[in-house]
């Protein structure tokens, strides 16, 4: 237990050396995560290399590859002809100008495929995640109050059938009935062909659909979202009452819960304050890591639902040797994780005071 | 002198696979109104289970049978609660309202992640429908009561920024906050040095004195007990087996158990009366708890 803080005088924690403690906490993790970006580029850049395989055959095709002079012009204008680290340091430039090359399938640069691609990926990560979490922490607290009993048992199946079975699988049944046998979700995409998409300002198109009033729009956007955030959420879910189930059930023994409920105070007051106060950062942990999680393994279930998200150009890409696209996506999920573990980091000082005031 | 809470014929069982098994067996207790009763025993004696029982707060793996009154005084009506079996409603009308509980630890029966001034004002709030502004002004006189310095500035921090001392202060004081009669106090200066130790206990006997509270303060320590207690029970393997005012058990103990347990106290603490004691031992640690 930290006792030192106490026997300071009141106020000289916040002026004591560097500014206010939760600032220089902030500062330290943005700093590190910054150092683990260029991590991120160089571990990229070196798997993308060491991928067998030919790119100049796979973008110009075998014909063309077998011709010296057509492979050396293109090595040349993509700079493949210098040595590794000069083409490290040279993706790193570029990196720095927000250039990510241009991929060799869609002849876009990279960083314009991947800034419309990322929004599509957004969407259902977000919409899945904000589910997972309201269904998990209900469902996790009420197992870990219900322990032992017969409800804990059934939520236990559940939520490990959810976590066992395997995404795309549970897409493709949920596609053949919803869209084909049932007719009640609507099919692939982000919007039925009839729409055209909302004016830009998120790129989410549910929420730019309400910026631009279009209800339509909105009513379509989300009928399209419905499948792949169920199916995403179906394995979240699973994993999130877990969980909770653990983390509550710490809490559950704590004495701190146990004084609550010696103060008299109601139940849900109980609950709400103290016990999912208490099992907050666990929580937030494992939510982080979901939503990582939820952004990087969409592929397969962006291809089945031909959601144009980072999922279904990843899959484009590595099928396609393009290696600026492959790149790029690595780079973009990397960065995506380590964002995301960085606002669990900062959101650690914002619910627990020990982080926030403690130099 | 009437009672403010008489236990009779307590009976704690643990269910197991294999039956009932039996963790309290026929506990009488009678806690005198103004007075600190000691309830004495080594671990697993069942002092604890029998101070969770009076709130209704058994795990759920346990039964209570007999019973437990709660009286009110002469004053207020004079009426009576039994605990034993009390509907929830019941409960959660007493429980911090009327009976109030201090657990061992202060370090963790305080909620590291709320302030002071939450943890002293939301069963304020709740038993007494007191506005926010009241229930403040109402938690700052209680941090003053219980002598915790800058109650203003106190009530906006969390505890894990107070020393041991005085987080129990603070748990003091919030068991207090809706004046219950009953104060049941487990251990409570167990987890604290033993510099801070007299400290809490003086200010256990003072807001005793200062009448109307009655507490029940389970410890196994023989010292503690000397030095604060009126009367003291003394619990064995979920039996009772000498109940006393503190100066006929610890100067005529009738039950062998009671004399090996005196036996291994340091023997001055015998000789003095409790406001000797609580002096020597402040004399020893200072007023450092602050």
């Amino acid at each position: 237990m930290t006792t030192s803080t106490a026997t300071r005088p009141p106020r000289a924690r916040s002026v004591s050396r560097g500014g206010h403690p939760f600032a220089r906490y902030a500062l330290r993790r943005v700093i590190t995560s910054l150092l683990l970006v260029v991590g991120v580029t160089l571990v990229t850049f070196i798997l993308t290399n060491l991928v067998p395989g030919d790119p100049v055959a796979a973008a110009l095709g075998q014909r063309a590859a077998e011709d010296p002079a057509i492979v050396a012009q293109f090595q040349s204008e993509y700079g493949l002809d210098k040595p590794l680290v000069v083409q490290y340091f040279t993706y790193l430039g570029n990196l720095l100008h927000g250039d990510l090359g241009t991929s060799t399938t869609t002849h876009n640069a990279v960083t314009s495929d991947l800034s419309s691609a990322l929004p599509a990926t957004l969407e259902i990560a977000i919409g899945a995640i904000v589910l997972s979490v309201i269904i998990g922490v209900v469902l996790g607290t009420v197992a870990a109050y219900r322990r032992g009993k017969a409800s804990d048992h059934v939520l236990r199946v559940v939520s490990l059938a959810g976590l066992s079975v395997p995404t795309f699988w549970l897409a493709l049944v949920l596609y053949y009935v919803f869209y084909f046998k049932l007719h009640i979700a609507p099919g692939s995409g982000r919007l039925s062909s009839d729409f055209n998409a909302p004016p830009t300002i998120t790129g989410l198109y549910t929420v730019d659909a309400l910026l631009a009033g279009q209800l339509d729009t909105f009513l379509d956007a989300a009928a399209h979202l419905f499948l792949p955030v169920l199916v995403l959420t179906l394995y979240t879910v699973g994993l999130l009452t877990r969980f909770v189930r653990t983390a509550v059930l710490e809490i559950l023994d704590q004495d701190y819960v146990r004084a609550a409920r010696a103060k008299g105070l109601p139940t849900r007051t109980v609950i709400w304050s103290y016990v999912l106060r208490g099992a907050s950062i666990p929580i937030l942990t494992v939510v982080g890591l979901a939503f990582g999680s939820l952004l990087s393994g969409t592929v397969l279930v962006e291809s089945i639902f031909a959601w144009p998200g980072i999922g279904s150009y990843a899959y484009q890409a590595a099928s396609h040797l393009d290696l600026p696209g492959v790149m790029g996506v690595g780079l973009l999920i990397g960065v995506m994780y380590l964002l995301v573990n960085l606002i669990v980091d900062l959101l650690y000082g914002v619910i627990d005071p020990r982080v926030r005031l403690a130099s | 002198m009437t009672d403010s809470l008489t236990i009779t014929d307590l009976r704690i069982d643990l269910r197991t696979p294999d039956g009932p098994r039996p963790i309290v067996r026929g506990i009488d207790l009678a806690l005198e109104r103004g007075r600190i009763h000691g309830l004495a025993g080594e671990s697993g004696s069942g002092k604890t289970m029998t101070a969770l029982a009076v709130l209704g707060l058994l795990p759920d793996t346990m039964t209570a049978t007999g019973s437990i009154l709660l009286s009110t005084p002469v004053s207020a009506g004079g009426d009576s609660v039994e605990l034993v079996g009390a509907s929830r409603q019941v409960l959660g009308a007493i429980r911090g309202r009327r009976v109030a509980m201090v657990f061992q630890d202060p370090s963790t029966s305080l909620h590291p992640q709320l302030t002071v001034g939450r943890q002293l004002t939301d069963h304020l709030r709740h038993h007494l429908k007191l506005s926010k502004a009241a229930a403040q002004e109402q938690a700052h006189g209680l941090l003053d009561r219980v002598r915790v310095p800058d109650p203003a500035g106190a009530l906006a921090k969390y505890p894990h920024q107070f020393s041991g001392g005085q987080r129990q202060r603070i748990a003091i004081a919030v068991a207090l906050a809706c004046g219950p009669d009953v104060l049941l106090a487990d251990e409570p200066t167990t987890a604290l040095d033993v510099t801070v130790q007299a400290g809490v206990l003086h200010l256990l006997r003072e807001l005793v004195d200062e009448g109307g509270l009655s507490v029940l303060l389970v410890t196994h320590d023989l010292g503690v007990m000397s030095a604060v207690a009126d009367v003291v029970t003394v619990m064995r393997q979920g039996v009772v087996v000498e109940s006393a005012p503190r100066e006929q058990l610890f100067t005529a103990p009738q039950h062998d158990y009671t004399r090996s347990l005196l036996a291994a106290l340091p023997g001055s603490t015998l000789e003095e009366t409790p406001d000797e004691l609580v002096d020597d031992l402040l004399a020893e640690g200072g007023h450092h708890d602050s």
